[in-house]
């Protein structure tokens, strides 16, 4: 279980990591806690899976390639069938079970819009069923913290 | 907008999977590269200030954290509203991703997509209805899709060819 310094950890740490030769030195200071200790807990967070990463995220748009948001209606005797064929694609990033009639979400990620375009023609004919391809048009940016 | 070197490309594959936890990680990272700290570290400044890298620190699970109520929210704007729908949501704090998409008629209509988290169900309809009130008559018509499975998450990466 997370304790309150656990919880300062991750409020303090969503964003602002140094770029420094003695990073955990810095933030442990500004925190009032050990190096040691800080990366202890931070180790043993990621560990539990209360964190699911520690280090940069990286804007994946700024990579080159292309990626897109992809619902499917699959049918409920159909579902576990279609996620593992639709999961087998290394493209596949994320899928959700989501409850609307079209309750298969998952974004493939690619290259090229044609390579993505191949992987999307792959699913339909793996899985006989039509996929709606949402590619984003433009994004608004936010700041996200979770507290924790 | 700047594309990716080749020791950029280097470095993302090397930190993508997350930094090291020791005192000195950027060092530790560079060592692995062949490159010097100063370098390593002057190319991840270069990254940040040119958005490649969004942030830097702890990415918190969600759902561990006990945030298990992840609702897509999805509205109907018309297309000359988009702008000020767009900043409208994202000026509310919990709005995690905010993105225009295609609608595709007749069976889904909406075209602005909205992340958000709570805690519990009345918290998250809650939320639901503060964007709802935030948009106004540019809301034509909207739904809140959540999660009830994740059936895969292994994130967006860059692949190592």
């Amino acid at each position: 279980m997370m304790d309150d310094t656990d919880r300062a950890i991750v409020n303090a740490l969503q964003g602002g990591f140094p770029v420094s030769d003695h990073p955990f030195a810095e933030v442990a200071d500004a925190l009032g806690l050990r190096e040691a200790d800080l990366i202890g807990r931070i180790a043993a967070m990621r560990a539990a899976g209360v964190l699911s990463r520690f280090g940069p995220m990286y804007n994946a748009d700024r990579f080159g390639g292309h990626n897109t948001l992809v619902a499917m209606q699959v049918p409920a005797e159909r579902f576990d069938e279609v996620a593992a064929q639709v999961n087998s694609f290394p493209e596949v990033a994320h899928n959700y079970q989501r409850d609307h009639a079209l309750n298969m979400w998952f974004v493939v990620a690619g290259e090229s819009r044609a390579e993505v375009d191949r992987v999307l023609t792959e699913v339909e004919a793996r899985t006989g069923l039509p996929v709606y391809d949402m590619p984003k048009i433009r994004e608004f940016h936010v700041g996200l913290r979770f507290e924790a | 907008m700047r594309q990716l070197d080749d020791l950029d490309r280097r470095i993302v594959l090397a930190t993508q999977e997350g930094l090291p936890l020791v005192p000195q990680p950027w060092h530790q990272v560079a060592a692995g590269l062949g490159i010097a700290p100063a370098l390593l570290m002057e190319r991840v400044r270069a990254m940040q200030a040119d958005g490649i890298i969004r942030r830097i620190g702890a990415v918190p699970n969600h759902y561990a954290l006990g945030y298990r109520h992840n609702g897509m929210t999805v509205w109907d704007v018309a297309d000359q509203d988009i702008e000020a729908a767009g900043a409208a949501l994202t000026a509310l704090p919990f709005v995690s991703h905010c993105y225009q998409r295609p609608r595709r008629l007749p069976h889904w209509p909406y075209s602005l997509f909205a992340m958000i988290h709570a805690r519990d169900e009345a918290t998250a309809a809650g939320l639901v209805d503060r964007l709802a009130a935030a948009l106004g008559p540019m809301n034509r018509g909207h739904r809140v899709l959540y999660s009830t499975r994740i059936l895969k998450k292994t994130g967006l990466r860059l692949g190592g060819s």
